[in-house]
C-alpha cells in the first residue's frame, strides 16, 4: 500500500528500521530515555548547571531543549508528521512556532519588567508586611 | 497559449473528493484543530511563565510541593509519582499509534486490542491526576498566610525539616464555632474555619523552642530563606493572620495562590483534553468491534482520533516540564 508508506529512519538516517512497529518501539525507548534524564536531573538537580544563561539557568535551558526534542518525536514518529508533504508540514509547524516564539517572548519579557518594578525600592511597593 | 487551463481538472477541484496537501479533509481539518488547541495551551503556560517571572525571589518550588507517591505514607518522594504519569501517557500513545498501525493493515482483532490498551492508559492517567489534585487540595504541613498575603512556613530549627502545625499549635477550648445558617443569622454562613487559629499557633510555637519560620523569599541559591527564632515570633506575632491548610482558588499553603490556579487551571484543562480523548477513543472502540471500519475498507477514523490522543500527550510533555522540572 504506496498510500500508508512509513519512512522508517530517524536521526537523519543514522538508525534504519526495519518495519513500522520497530520504529514505533524505538521511538518510544527514545522518549523514555530523554524521560529517565529529565527526571534524575529534576531530583538531583547538579550544583554546576545553576549557572545562568540569557536569564534562565542552565537546568532549565536542559529541561526546555530535552521537551522540544520529545515534541518532536511525538510529532513527527507519533502523529507521522514524517509522511506527510513539506507543505502541511510547515502550515502546521510554522505557524504555531512563530504565534508561540512571538508570545512567550512578549509575556516574559512584561513579566521580568514587573518583577524589576515590584523589587525597585524607590517605587514604594510593598508586598510583605 | 502556455497558461491554459485544463477544464476537466478544474472540474474535478470543484467537484470535491480531491486531497489538497495530500491529506483528506478530516486529517487536515484535525491537524489545524491541533494548531488552535496548541496556542490555546500555549497561551496558558506563557501567562504561567509570565507569574513566574514576575515572582521571580518567591515562587514555590515544585519539588517541595509534589512529594507524595500513594502507599508511601511520610516519604518525600518529589517526581516520582509525575514520572509515573508521563509514562503512562507515552504507553498509551505508543499503543495508540500500534492501533493506528493495524488498521493500515486492515487488522481488526489487533485495532481493538491496542485501542483498548490506550483507554486503559487514558484511565490510569486521568485517575493519577485526580489523585494529585487530592493531595495538593488536601495539603501537607500547613502554613500561616500574613497581612499581605505571603505565606509562613514552620521548620525544626535542628533538623531543618518541615514541622506540622497540627504538631505543635495548642487546641483552646473557646476557639469560635463555625457561622452556619442555623446558628447565626439565618441567611448567612461562612466556608470552613481553619483548624487552629493565630493564637493557638503562636502559643504553640512560644512553647516548643527549636521552631522557626520559612518566607517564601528564595536566596541566592534557591532556597526559602529560614529567619531566626527572634524573627520568627515577631513576624508571626506581627502579620499571621490566618492558618491555611492545602491549597484552593483563594489561598495555598505552598506559597503564591496563583500557583494552585495555574495548576489548577492547566491541569485540569488538560485533564478535560483526555477525559474527551478518553471518550472518542471509547467511542471508535465500539465502531471497531462492530466493523463499521471493516465495511468501509479504512481504519482513517482511528487515525484521525490518534492524532488527537497524540496531541494530548504532546501537551502533557509541556506541562510536565513547565510545572515540575523548570
Amino acid at each position: 500500500m504506496a498510500e500508508h508508506a512509513h519512512k522508517l529512519e530517524i536521526f537523519r538516517g543514522l538508525i534504519k528500521f526495519k518495519s513500522n512497529t520497530q520504529k514505533i518501539i524505538g521511538v518510544l525507548i527514545l522518549l523514555s530515555l530523554v524521560t529517565l534524564v529529565e527526571v534524575v536531573l529534576g531530583i538531583y538537580k547538579p550544583a554546576i548547571l545553576n549557572e545562568y544563561f540569557l536569564n534562565l539557568k542552565l537546568l532549565n535551558w536542559i529541561f526546555i531543549i530535552l521537551t522540544i526534542v520529545k515534541a518532536y518525536y511525538i510529532t513527527w514518529d507519533f502523529m507521522h508528521m514524517r509522511d506527510e508533504t513539506s507543505i502541511l508540514r510547515r502550515v502546521v509547524v510554522w505557524t504555531a512556532v512563530f504565534l508561540i516564539l512571538y508570545l512567550t517572548f512578549i509575556l516574559i519579557q512584561e513579566g521580568g519588567y514587573i518583577f524589576d518594578e515590584f523589587s525597585d525600592t524607590s517605587n514604594y511597593i510593598k508586598t510583605d508586611f | 497559449m502556455g497558461t491554459a487551463v485544463n477544464t476537466t481538472s478544474n472540474e474535478k477541484v470543484w467537484g470535491g473528493g480531491n486531497k489538497p496537501l495530500n491529506a483528506s479533509y478530516g486529517k487536515m481539518m484535525m491537524w489545524f484543530f491541533i494548531v488552535s488547541d496548541a496556542l490555546t495551551f500555549s497561551g496558558f503556560i506563557v501567562s504561567y511563565g509570565f507569574a513566574r517571572f514576575k515572582y521571580a525571589n518567591s515562587w514555590p518550588i515544585a519539588d517541595e510541593v509534589f512529594t507524595h507517591v500513594p502507599f508511601m505514607h511520610g516519604q518525600e518522594l518529589p517526581m516520582i509519582y509525575v514520572a509515573f504519569m508521563t509514562f503512562v501517557l507515552i504507553m498509551s500513545s505508543v499503543t495508540m499509534v500500534l492501533a493506528v498501525d493495524a488498521g493500515h493493515k486492515m487488522n481488526k482483532s489487533k485495532v481493538t486490542f491496542y485501542m483498548f490498551l490506550t483507554i486503559i492508559g487514558g484511565i490510569i492517567f486521568v485517575g493519577s491526576q485526580a489523585w494529585e489534585w487530592a493531595t495538593f487540595i488536601k495539603g501537607d504541613y500547613g502554613a500561616v498566610k500574613t497581612k499581605g498575603g505571603n505565606i509562613l512556613q514552620f521548620l525544626d530549627m535542628e533538623t531543618s525539616k518541615r514541622v506540622s502545625v497540627t504538631d505543635f499549635a495548642f487546641v483552646y477550648a473557646d476557639s469560635r464555632n463555625q457561622h452556619e445558617k442555623y446558628n447565626g443569622i439565618w441567611y448567612r454562613d461562612e466556608g470552613t474555619l481553619p483548624l487552629y487559629s493565630v493564637e493557638e499557633v503562636i502559643a504553640g510555637m512560644e512553647a516548643s523552642p527549636n521552631i522557626v519560620i520559612r518566607t517564601q523569599i528564595l536566596d541566592d541559591k534557591g532556597h526559602k530563606t529560614v529567619l531566626s527564632r527572634e524573627e520568627s515570633l515577631n513576624i508571626l506575632k506581627t502579620t499571621g493572620v490566618s492558618v491555611v491548610n492545602g491549597a484552593n482558588l483563594i489561598e495555598n499553603e505552598y506559597g503564591a495562590p496563583l500557583f494552585a490556579n495555574f495548576f489548577f487551571f492547566i491541569t485540569g484543562f488538560h485533564g478535560f483534553h483526555v477525559f474527551s480523548g478518553i471518550v472518542l477513543n471509547i467511542i471508535i472502540f465500539f465502531n471497531v468491534i462492530i466493523g463499521t471500519y471493516e465495511k468501509r475498507k479504512s481504519y482513517e477514523m482511528v487515525e484521525k482520533v490518534g492524532l488527537y490522543w497524540h496531541f494530548v500527550d504532546l501537551v502533557w510533555v509541556f506541562v510536565f516540564t513547565f510545572f515540575y522540572l523548570v
